[in-house]
Protein backbone atom coordinates (compact mmCIF):
# COMPACT_ATOMS: atom_id res chain seq x y z
CA UNK A 1 0.00 0.00 0.00
CA UNK A 2 3.00 2.28 -0.04
CA UNK A 3 2.96 4.91 -2.75
CA UNK A 4 6.45 5.09 -4.13
CA UNK A 5 7.11 7.65 -6.76
CA UNK A 6 10.11 9.47 -8.05
CA UNK A 7 9.62 12.91 -6.59
CA UNK A 8 12.66 14.11 -8.54
CA UNK A 9 10.63 14.20 -11.75
CA UNK A 10 7.67 16.01 -10.28
CA UNK A 11 7.10 19.73 -10.56
CA UNK A 12 6.20 21.82 -7.54
CA UNK A 13 3.76 24.66 -7.16
CA UNK A 14 4.78 27.83 -5.27
CA UNK A 15 2.85 26.41 -2.28
CA UNK A 16 4.76 23.10 -2.11
CA UNK A 17 6.63 24.06 1.06
CA UNK A 18 3.41 25.18 2.70
CA UNK A 19 1.74 21.84 1.89
CA UNK A 20 4.61 19.99 3.55
CA UNK A 21 4.53 22.22 6.62
CA UNK A 22 0.75 21.62 6.92
CA UNK A 23 1.34 17.85 6.88
CA UNK A 24 -0.04 17.33 3.39
CA UNK A 25 0.12 13.77 2.06
CA UNK A 26 1.80 14.32 -1.29
CA UNK A 27 0.99 12.34 -4.42
CA UNK A 28 1.88 12.76 -8.09
CA UNK A 29 -0.88 14.45 -10.05
CA UNK A 30 -0.53 15.67 -13.64
CA UNK A 31 3.24 15.83 -13.23
CA UNK A 32 3.09 17.79 -9.97
CA UNK A 33 3.74 16.75 -6.38
CA UNK A 34 0.37 17.70 -4.85
CA UNK A 35 -1.42 17.21 -1.52
CA UNK A 36 -4.17 14.58 -1.77
CA UNK A 37 -5.16 15.36 1.81
CA UNK A 38 -3.96 16.98 5.02
CA UNK A 39 -3.96 15.26 8.43
CA UNK A 40 -7.67 16.11 8.82
CA UNK A 41 -8.57 13.60 6.09
CA UNK A 42 -10.70 13.71 2.95
CA UNK A 43 -14.10 13.23 4.63
CA UNK A 44 -13.69 16.12 7.05
CA UNK A 45 -12.04 18.33 4.42
CA UNK A 46 -15.00 17.75 2.12
CA UNK A 47 -17.58 18.52 4.81
CA UNK A 48 -15.63 21.55 5.99
CA UNK A 49 -15.76 23.02 2.48
CA UNK A 50 -19.54 22.56 2.32
CA UNK A 51 -19.98 24.02 5.84
CA UNK A 52 -17.40 26.81 5.99
CA UNK A 53 -14.54 27.53 3.56
CA UNK A 54 -11.73 25.48 2.04
CA UNK A 55 -8.49 26.69 0.48
CA UNK A 56 -7.22 24.71 -2.51
CA UNK A 57 -3.92 25.03 -4.36
CA UNK A 58 -4.75 24.78 -8.06
CA UNK A 59 -1.51 26.37 -9.24
CA UNK A 60 -0.78 23.31 -11.37
CA UNK A 61 -3.49 24.45 -13.78
CA UNK A 62 -2.43 26.37 -16.86
CA UNK A 63 -3.02 30.13 -16.93
CA UNK A 64 -2.44 32.33 -19.96
CA UNK A 65 -3.56 35.52 -21.63
CA UNK A 66 -4.60 35.38 -25.28
CA UNK A 67 -4.10 38.71 -27.03
CA UNK A 68 -5.15 39.98 -30.44
CA UNK A 69 -7.42 42.55 -32.11
CA UNK A 70 -10.19 39.98 -32.79
CA UNK A 71 -9.20 37.51 -30.11
CA UNK A 72 -12.76 36.39 -29.22
CA UNK A 73 -13.59 35.47 -32.83
CA UNK A 74 -10.18 33.82 -33.15
CA UNK A 75 -10.67 31.58 -30.11
CA UNK A 76 -14.13 30.63 -31.35
CA UNK A 77 -12.45 28.74 -34.20
CA UNK A 78 -11.20 26.29 -31.52
CA UNK A 79 -14.09 26.11 -29.01
CA UNK A 80 -17.90 25.87 -29.27
CA UNK A 81 -18.46 28.42 -26.48
CA UNK A 82 -19.81 31.88 -27.25
CA UNK A 83 -16.72 33.97 -26.57
CA UNK A 84 -17.86 36.98 -28.61
CA UNK A 85 -20.94 37.36 -26.42
CA UNK A 86 -18.86 37.71 -23.27
CA UNK A 87 -19.10 41.08 -21.52
CA UNK A 88 -16.03 42.67 -20.01
CA UNK A 89 -14.93 40.84 -16.88
CA UNK A 90 -17.22 37.87 -17.50
CA UNK A 91 -16.10 34.28 -17.77
CA UNK A 92 -17.44 31.21 -19.48
CA UNK A 93 -16.86 27.45 -19.42
CA UNK A 94 -16.08 25.83 -22.79
CA UNK A 95 -14.09 23.03 -24.44
CA UNK A 96 -11.32 22.69 -26.99
CA UNK A 97 -12.68 20.21 -29.52
CA UNK A 98 -11.10 18.01 -32.18
CA UNK A 99 -12.30 17.33 -35.74
CA UNK A 100 -14.48 14.45 -34.50
CA UNK A 101 -16.19 16.70 -31.95
CA UNK A 102 -14.26 15.05 -29.09
CA UNK A 103 -13.01 17.13 -26.18
CA UNK A 104 -9.27 17.93 -26.05
CA UNK A 105 -9.69 19.83 -22.78
CA UNK A 106 -12.21 21.91 -20.91
CA UNK A 107 -11.33 25.43 -19.87
CA UNK A 108 -12.47 28.75 -18.45
CA UNK A 109 -12.31 31.84 -20.67
CA UNK A 110 -12.60 35.39 -19.31
CA UNK A 111 -12.83 38.60 -21.30
CA UNK A 112 -10.42 41.07 -19.73
CA UNK A 113 -10.60 43.53 -22.65
CA UNK A 114 -11.73 43.55 -26.28
CA UNK A 115 -8.28 42.34 -27.29
CA UNK A 116 -7.44 40.24 -24.24
CA UNK A 117 -8.82 36.93 -22.92
CA UNK A 118 -7.70 35.04 -19.84
CA UNK A 119 -7.59 31.23 -20.07
CA UNK A 120 -7.39 28.60 -17.35
CA UNK A 121 -6.85 25.03 -18.58
CA UNK A 122 -6.20 21.64 -16.98
CA UNK A 123 -2.71 20.85 -15.71
CA UNK A 124 -2.35 17.58 -17.60
CA UNK A 125 -3.40 19.20 -20.89
CA UNK A 126 -1.77 22.61 -20.67
CA UNK A 127 1.29 21.99 -22.84
CA UNK A 128 -0.80 20.48 -25.63
CA UNK A 129 -3.51 23.13 -25.28
CA UNK A 130 -1.08 26.02 -25.46
CA UNK A 131 0.79 24.51 -28.42
CA UNK A 132 -2.52 23.93 -30.21
CA UNK A 133 -3.76 27.48 -29.58
CA UNK A 134 -0.44 29.06 -30.59
CA UNK A 135 -0.26 27.00 -33.75
CA UNK A 136 -3.87 27.46 -34.82
CA UNK A 137 -4.05 31.18 -34.07
CA UNK A 138 -0.55 32.08 -35.28
CA UNK A 139 -0.60 35.59 -36.73
CA UNK A 140 -4.04 36.30 -35.31
CA UNK A 141 -3.57 36.09 -31.56
CA UNK A 142 -0.59 35.81 -29.24
CA UNK A 143 -0.53 33.52 -26.19
CA UNK A 144 1.19 34.85 -23.08
CA UNK A 145 1.74 31.91 -20.76
CA UNK A 146 1.53 32.94 -17.13
CA UNK A 147 3.97 30.38 -15.76
CA UNK A 148 5.00 32.75 -12.99
CA UNK A 149 1.54 32.77 -11.43
CA UNK A 150 -0.14 30.69 -8.76
CA UNK A 151 -3.87 29.96 -8.48
CA UNK A 152 -5.73 29.54 -5.20
CA UNK A 153 -9.37 28.53 -4.84
CA UNK A 154 -11.36 29.60 -1.79
CA UNK A 155 -14.62 27.66 -1.77
CA UNK A 156 -17.58 27.31 0.53
CA UNK A 157 -20.51 29.21 2.04
CA UNK A 158 -18.16 31.35 4.16
CA UNK A 159 -15.74 32.16 1.31
CA UNK A 160 -17.40 35.52 0.56
CA UNK A 161 -17.40 36.64 4.16
CA UNK A 162 -13.74 35.67 4.53
CA UNK A 163 -12.47 37.27 1.33
CA UNK A 164 -14.55 40.41 1.84
CA UNK A 165 -12.68 40.99 5.08
CA UNK A 166 -9.49 41.31 3.02
CA UNK A 167 -11.00 42.97 -0.04
CA UNK A 168 -14.51 44.42 0.35
CA UNK A 169 -15.13 44.49 -3.42
CA UNK A 170 -15.13 40.68 -3.45
CA UNK A 171 -18.57 40.58 -1.79
CA UNK A 172 -20.53 41.89 -4.78
CA UNK A 173 -18.48 40.23 -7.54
CA UNK A 174 -21.06 38.32 -9.62
CA UNK A 175 -20.85 34.58 -10.27
CA UNK A 176 -18.61 33.89 -13.30
CA UNK A 177 -17.06 37.37 -13.23
CA UNK A 178 -13.44 38.41 -12.74
CA UNK A 179 -11.87 41.60 -11.44
CA UNK A 180 -8.38 42.89 -10.74
CA UNK A 181 -8.41 43.43 -7.00
CA UNK A 182 -5.92 44.26 -4.30
CA UNK A 183 -6.17 41.47 -1.72
CA UNK A 184 -4.58 42.85 1.46
CA UNK A 185 -1.77 44.43 -0.55
CA UNK A 186 -1.42 41.64 -3.10
CA UNK A 187 -2.48 42.42 -6.68
CA UNK A 188 -4.74 39.59 -7.84
CA UNK A 189 -7.07 38.47 -10.58
CA UNK A 190 -10.10 37.38 -8.56
CA UNK A 191 -12.99 35.47 -10.10
CA UNK A 192 -16.23 34.25 -8.52
CA UNK A 193 -15.93 30.68 -9.67
CA UNK A 194 -14.72 27.26 -8.69
CA UNK A 195 -15.30 23.57 -9.07
CA UNK A 196 -17.03 22.44 -5.88
CA UNK A 197 -20.64 23.51 -6.47
CA UNK A 198 -20.26 26.07 -3.67
CA UNK A 199 -19.95 29.84 -3.75
CA UNK A 200 -16.32 30.88 -3.84
CA UNK A 201 -13.40 32.44 -5.63
CA UNK A 202 -10.36 31.61 -7.66
CA UNK A 203 -7.48 33.96 -6.99
CA UNK A 204 -4.57 34.29 -9.42
CA UNK A 205 -1.46 35.93 -7.99
CA UNK A 206 2.25 36.18 -8.78
CA UNK A 207 4.07 33.04 -7.65
CA UNK A 208 6.10 35.04 -5.12
CA UNK A 209 2.92 36.32 -3.45
CA UNK A 210 1.19 32.93 -3.23
CA UNK A 211 2.48 31.64 0.07
CA UNK A 212 1.87 34.90 1.91
CA UNK A 213 -1.69 35.11 0.63
CA UNK A 214 -2.37 31.43 1.38
CA UNK A 215 -1.13 31.86 4.94
CA UNK A 216 -3.25 34.98 5.36
CA UNK A 217 -6.34 33.12 4.14
CA UNK A 218 -5.61 30.10 6.33
CA UNK A 219 -5.31 32.42 9.34
CA UNK A 220 -8.93 33.50 8.86
CA UNK A 221 -11.69 31.88 10.88
CA UNK A 222 -13.54 29.20 8.90
CA UNK A 223 -10.71 28.48 6.43
CA UNK A 224 -8.93 25.10 6.28
CA UNK A 225 -6.55 23.67 3.66
CA UNK A 226 -8.19 21.11 1.37
CA UNK A 227 -6.44 18.51 -0.78
CA UNK A 228 -7.12 16.96 -4.17
CA UNK A 229 -9.06 14.06 -2.64
CA UNK A 230 -11.84 16.30 -1.36
CA UNK A 231 -11.63 18.42 -4.50
CA UNK A 232 -12.56 15.27 -6.43
CA UNK A 233 -15.45 14.22 -4.16
CA UNK A 234 -16.79 17.80 -4.08
CA UNK A 235 -16.83 18.17 -7.86
CA UNK A 236 -18.35 14.69 -8.28
CA UNK A 237 -21.25 15.55 -5.94
CA UNK A 238 -21.63 18.83 -7.86
CA UNK A 239 -21.96 16.83 -11.12
CA UNK A 240 -18.88 18.47 -12.67
CA UNK A 241 -16.72 16.64 -15.20
CA UNK A 242 -13.11 15.67 -14.57
CA UNK A 243 -11.08 15.79 -17.77
CA UNK A 244 -9.50 12.45 -18.68
CA UNK A 245 -12.25 10.61 -16.84
CA UNK A 246 -15.75 11.96 -17.58
CA UNK A 247 -14.72 13.72 -20.76
CA UNK A 248 -11.90 13.10 -23.23
CA UNK A 249 -11.11 12.99 -26.94
CA UNK A 250 -13.73 10.26 -27.48
CA UNK A 251 -16.65 12.14 -25.87
CA UNK A 252 -18.42 15.10 -27.43
CA UNK A 253 -19.96 18.01 -25.48
CA UNK A 254 -23.38 16.70 -26.50
CA UNK A 255 -22.73 13.20 -25.14
CA UNK A 256 -21.23 14.77 -22.02
CA UNK A 257 -24.44 16.76 -21.37
CA UNK A 258 -22.55 20.04 -21.78
CA UNK A 259 -24.83 21.51 -24.44
CA UNK A 260 -25.74 24.29 -21.99
CA UNK A 261 -22.23 25.63 -22.67
CA UNK A 262 -22.95 26.10 -26.41
CA UNK A 263 -25.05 29.15 -27.28
CA UNK A 264 -27.86 29.20 -29.83
CA UNK A 265 -25.72 31.23 -32.23
CA UNK A 266 -22.77 28.84 -32.05
CA UNK A 267 -25.04 25.79 -32.44
CA UNK A 268 -26.46 27.31 -35.60
CA UNK A 269 -23.26 28.77 -37.07
CA UNK A 270 -20.74 26.08 -36.12
CA UNK A 271 -17.24 27.17 -37.06
CA UNK A 272 -15.38 25.14 -34.44
CA UNK A 273 -13.59 21.77 -34.82
CA UNK A 274 -16.05 18.89 -35.03
CA UNK A 275 -19.02 21.22 -35.58
CA UNK A 276 -20.66 18.84 -38.10
CA UNK A 277 -20.68 15.96 -35.60
CA UNK A 278 -21.84 18.15 -32.74
CA UNK A 279 -24.60 19.79 -34.83
CA UNK A 280 -25.77 16.37 -36.02
CA UNK A 281 -25.89 15.10 -32.42
CA UNK A 282 -27.78 18.22 -31.36
CA UNK A 283 -30.34 17.57 -34.09
CA UNK A 284 -30.67 13.79 -33.83
CA UNK A 285 -29.63 13.17 -30.24
CA UNK A 286 -26.41 11.39 -29.23
CA UNK A 287 -26.19 7.60 -28.97
CA UNK A 288 -25.01 7.83 -25.39
CA UNK A 289 -25.19 10.41 -22.68
CA UNK A 290 -23.49 11.25 -19.41
CA UNK A 291 -25.77 10.66 -16.43
CA UNK A 292 -25.60 10.64 -12.65
CA UNK A 293 -25.79 7.25 -10.94
CA UNK A 294 -26.86 6.29 -7.44
CA UNK A 295 -26.08 2.73 -6.34
CA UNK A 296 -28.94 1.44 -4.13
CA UNK A 297 -26.59 -0.06 -1.52
CA UNK A 298 -23.50 1.26 0.15
CA UNK A 299 -20.85 -0.16 -2.18
CA UNK A 300 -19.20 2.53 -4.33
CA UNK A 301 -19.14 1.93 -8.11
CA UNK A 302 -15.73 3.15 -9.24
CA UNK A 303 -14.45 4.36 -12.61
CA UNK A 304 -14.60 1.52 -15.15
CA UNK A 305 -17.57 -0.26 -13.55
CA UNK A 306 -19.78 -1.76 -16.29
CA UNK A 307 -23.37 -0.46 -16.30
CA UNK A 308 -25.93 -3.14 -17.22
CA UNK A 309 -29.64 -3.25 -18.00
CA UNK A 310 -31.38 -6.62 -17.92
CA UNK A 311 -28.01 -8.33 -18.12
CA UNK A 312 -26.77 -6.37 -21.15
CA UNK A 313 -23.96 -3.78 -21.01
CA UNK A 314 -25.30 -0.28 -21.69
CA UNK A 315 -22.41 1.83 -20.47
CA UNK A 316 -19.54 2.48 -18.08
CA UNK A 317 -18.93 4.49 -14.94
CA UNK A 318 -16.41 7.29 -15.53
CA UNK A 319 -16.19 8.71 -11.97
CA UNK A 320 -17.47 7.11 -8.84
CA UNK A 321 -16.92 6.98 -5.14
CA UNK A 322 -18.35 7.97 -1.82
CA UNK A 323 -20.12 11.32 -1.52
CA UNK A 324 -19.54 12.63 2.01
CA UNK A 325 -22.40 15.18 1.84
CA UNK A 326 -24.77 12.68 0.21
CA UNK A 327 -23.47 10.19 2.79
CA UNK A 328 -23.51 7.38 0.26
CA UNK A 329 -22.04 6.22 -3.02
CA UNK A 330 -22.39 8.48 -6.08
CA UNK A 331 -21.11 8.09 -9.62
CA UNK A 332 -21.43 9.36 -13.16
CA UNK A 333 -20.99 7.58 -16.42
CA UNK A 334 -22.23 7.13 -19.96
CA UNK A 335 -25.27 5.05 -20.88
CA UNK A 336 -27.14 4.43 -24.12
CA UNK A 337 -29.54 7.35 -24.59
CA UNK A 338 -32.58 5.04 -24.38
CA UNK A 339 -31.70 4.43 -20.72
CA UNK A 340 -30.52 7.94 -19.84
CA UNK A 341 -33.76 9.27 -18.31
CA UNK A 342 -33.38 9.99 -14.61
CA UNK A 343 -34.46 7.23 -12.23
CA UNK A 344 -33.95 4.38 -14.69
CA UNK A 345 -33.21 1.10 -12.90
CA UNK A 346 -29.77 -0.24 -13.82
CA UNK A 347 -27.24 -2.73 -12.50
CA UNK A 348 -23.63 -1.98 -11.65
CA UNK A 349 -21.15 -4.82 -12.04
CA UNK A 350 -18.94 -4.51 -8.97
CA UNK A 351 -16.49 -7.34 -8.30
CA UNK A 352 -18.46 -9.77 -10.43
CA UNK A 353 -21.82 -8.99 -8.86
CA UNK A 354 -24.67 -7.01 -10.38
CA UNK A 355 -25.61 -4.41 -7.78
CA UNK A 356 -28.86 -2.49 -8.26
CA UNK A 357 -28.79 1.25 -8.85
CA UNK A 358 -30.58 4.10 -10.62
CA UNK A 359 -29.66 6.87 -12.97
CA UNK A 360 -30.01 10.20 -11.23
CA UNK A 361 -30.26 13.89 -11.97
CA UNK A 362 -27.05 15.86 -11.58
CA UNK A 363 -25.90 17.48 -9.39
CA UNK A 364 -26.24 15.20 -6.36
CA UNK A 365 -25.88 18.20 -4.07
CA UNK A 366 -27.63 21.48 -5.00
CA UNK A 367 -25.23 24.05 -6.42
CA UNK A 368 -25.02 27.13 -4.21
CA UNK A 369 -23.43 29.69 -6.50
CA UNK A 370 -23.71 33.39 -5.70
CA UNK A 371 -26.68 34.90 -7.51
CA UNK A 372 -26.49 38.43 -6.12
CA UNK B 1 -0.64 -14.55 19.56
CA UNK B 2 -0.69 -11.59 17.15
CA UNK B 3 0.85 -11.97 13.67
CA UNK B 4 1.11 -9.73 10.60
CA UNK B 5 1.43 -10.19 6.83
CA UNK B 6 3.49 -8.12 4.40
CA UNK B 7 0.14 -6.92 2.98
CA UNK B 8 -0.68 -5.37 6.39
CA UNK B 9 -3.31 -7.81 7.62
CA UNK B 10 -3.14 -9.00 11.22
CA UNK B 11 -4.44 -12.22 12.77
CA UNK B 12 -4.91 -12.71 16.51
CA UNK B 13 -5.16 -16.37 17.42
CA UNK B 14 -7.19 -17.75 20.30
CA UNK B 15 -7.36 -21.53 20.22
CA UNK B 16 -8.44 -22.60 16.73
CA UNK B 17 -10.00 -19.23 15.85
CA UNK B 18 -8.05 -16.40 14.27
CA UNK B 19 -9.48 -12.85 14.25
CA UNK B 20 -8.39 -10.94 11.13
CA UNK B 21 -8.10 -7.22 10.43
CA UNK B 22 -5.81 -4.64 8.85
CA UNK B 23 -2.99 -2.90 10.68
CA UNK B 24 -3.03 0.60 12.03
CA UNK B 25 -0.41 1.47 9.41
CA UNK B 26 -2.76 0.18 6.69
CA UNK B 27 -5.76 2.22 7.87
CA UNK B 28 -3.60 5.31 7.96
CA UNK B 29 -2.46 4.70 4.38
CA UNK B 30 -6.07 4.12 3.24
CA UNK B 31 -7.56 7.18 4.89
CA UNK B 32 -11.25 7.43 5.74
CA UNK B 33 -12.90 4.03 5.23
CA UNK B 34 -16.42 4.31 3.82
CA UNK B 35 -17.39 0.73 2.92
CA UNK B 36 -16.45 -2.83 3.75
CA UNK B 37 -17.46 -6.00 1.92
CA UNK B 38 -17.32 -9.03 4.19
CA UNK B 39 -17.35 -12.70 3.16
CA UNK B 40 -20.18 -15.17 3.76
CA UNK B 41 -19.99 -17.18 6.95
CA UNK B 42 -19.00 -20.78 6.23
CA UNK B 43 -16.90 -19.90 3.19
CA UNK B 44 -13.43 -21.45 3.05
CA UNK B 45 -10.66 -19.08 2.05
CA UNK B 46 -7.12 -20.12 1.09
CA UNK B 47 -4.11 -18.32 2.52
CA UNK B 48 -3.47 -15.21 0.43
CA UNK B 49 -6.89 -15.21 -1.24
CA UNK B 50 -9.29 -12.28 -1.01
CA UNK B 51 -11.19 -12.36 2.27
CA UNK B 52 -12.79 -8.92 2.24
CA UNK B 53 -12.76 -5.57 0.45
CA UNK B 54 -12.17 -2.24 2.16
CA UNK B 55 -12.98 1.03 0.40
CA UNK B 56 -11.73 4.46 1.34
CA UNK B 57 -12.99 7.69 -0.21
CA UNK B 58 -10.23 7.29 -2.80
CA UNK B 59 -10.09 3.60 -3.71
CA UNK B 60 -10.95 -0.03 -3.08
CA UNK B 61 -8.39 -2.45 -1.64
CA UNK B 62 -8.47 -6.22 -1.06
CA UNK B 63 -7.92 -7.76 2.34
CA UNK B 64 -6.21 -11.16 1.99
CA UNK B 65 -6.59 -14.10 4.33
CA UNK B 66 -3.37 -14.40 6.41
CA UNK B 67 -4.07 -18.11 6.89
CA UNK B 68 -6.40 -20.68 5.35
CA UNK B 69 -9.67 -21.43 7.08
CA UNK B 70 -13.43 -21.28 7.23
CA UNK B 71 -15.15 -17.98 7.98
CA UNK B 72 -16.69 -18.37 11.45
CA UNK B 73 -17.92 -14.81 12.00
CA UNK B 74 -17.83 -11.34 10.42
CA UNK B 75 -17.89 -7.95 12.12
CA UNK B 76 -21.39 -6.75 11.26
CA UNK B 77 -20.72 -3.46 13.08
CA UNK B 78 -18.53 -2.40 10.14
CA UNK B 79 -21.57 -2.28 7.82
CA UNK B 80 -23.01 0.67 9.70
CA UNK B 81 -19.77 2.09 11.00
CA UNK B 82 -16.82 1.39 8.68
CA UNK B 83 -15.00 4.22 10.46
CA UNK B 84 -14.21 1.71 13.25
CA UNK B 85 -11.35 0.60 11.01
CA UNK B 86 -9.82 4.07 11.25
CA UNK B 87 -10.50 4.57 14.94
CA UNK B 88 -9.48 1.10 16.15
CA UNK B 89 -7.93 -0.96 13.34
CA UNK B 90 -6.38 -3.58 15.59
CA UNK B 91 -9.36 -3.84 17.96
CA UNK B 92 -13.04 -3.03 17.27
CA UNK B 93 -12.21 -2.63 13.58
CA UNK B 94 -11.66 -6.39 13.05
CA UNK B 95 -13.07 -7.88 9.82
CA UNK B 96 -13.68 -11.59 10.33
CA UNK B 97 -12.97 -14.65 12.42
CA UNK B 98 -11.54 -17.65 10.70
CA UNK B 99 -11.41 -21.28 11.87
CA UNK B 100 -7.79 -22.19 11.15
CA UNK B 101 -7.21 -25.07 8.77
CA UNK B 102 -3.49 -25.35 9.46
CA UNK B 103 -1.99 -23.59 12.47
CA UNK B 104 1.52 -24.13 11.14
CA UNK B 105 0.83 -21.42 8.52
CA UNK B 106 1.13 -18.88 11.34
CA UNK B 107 4.86 -19.55 11.43
CA UNK B 108 5.26 -17.88 8.03
CA UNK B 109 3.90 -14.56 9.40
CA UNK B 110 5.69 -11.74 11.22
CA UNK B 111 5.35 -11.08 14.92
CA UNK B 112 4.62 -7.55 16.13
CA UNK B 113 8.29 -6.56 16.47
CA UNK B 114 9.19 -7.90 13.01
CA UNK B 115 6.18 -6.12 11.45
CA UNK B 116 7.17 -2.85 13.11
CA UNK B 117 10.64 -3.14 11.58
CA UNK B 118 9.08 -4.05 8.22
CA UNK B 119 6.83 -0.96 8.23
CA UNK B 120 9.71 1.32 9.22
CA UNK B 121 11.59 -0.03 6.20
CA UNK B 122 8.76 1.13 3.91
CA UNK B 123 9.67 4.74 4.73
Amino acid sequence: MSQDHDVQDLKRTPLHGLHLSLGGKMVPFAGYDMPVQYPTGILKEHLHTRDAAGLFDVSHMGQAALVGPDVAAALETLVPGDIQALDHGRMRYTQLTNEAGGILDDLMVTKLADDRLWLVVNAACKLNDFALIEGALDGRARLERAEDRALLALQGPKAAEVLSRLVPDAAALPFMAMAELDVAGTPALVSRSGYTGEDGYEISVAADDAEGLAKLLLAQDAVAPIGLGARDSLRLEAGLCLYGHDIDETTTPVEAALVWSISKRRRAEGGFPGAETIQRQLADGPQRRRVGIRPDGKAPAREGTPIMKDGRAIGTVTSGGFGPTVSGPVAMGYVETAHAAADTAIELEVRGRALPGRTAKLPFVPQRYYRG
Amino acid sequence: MLKFTEDHEWVRVDGEIGTVGISDYAQEQLGDVVFVELPDIGKTIAKGDEAAVVESVKAASEVYAPVEGEVAAVNEALNDNPGLINSDAQGDGWFLKIKLADASQLETLMDEAAYKTYVEGLG
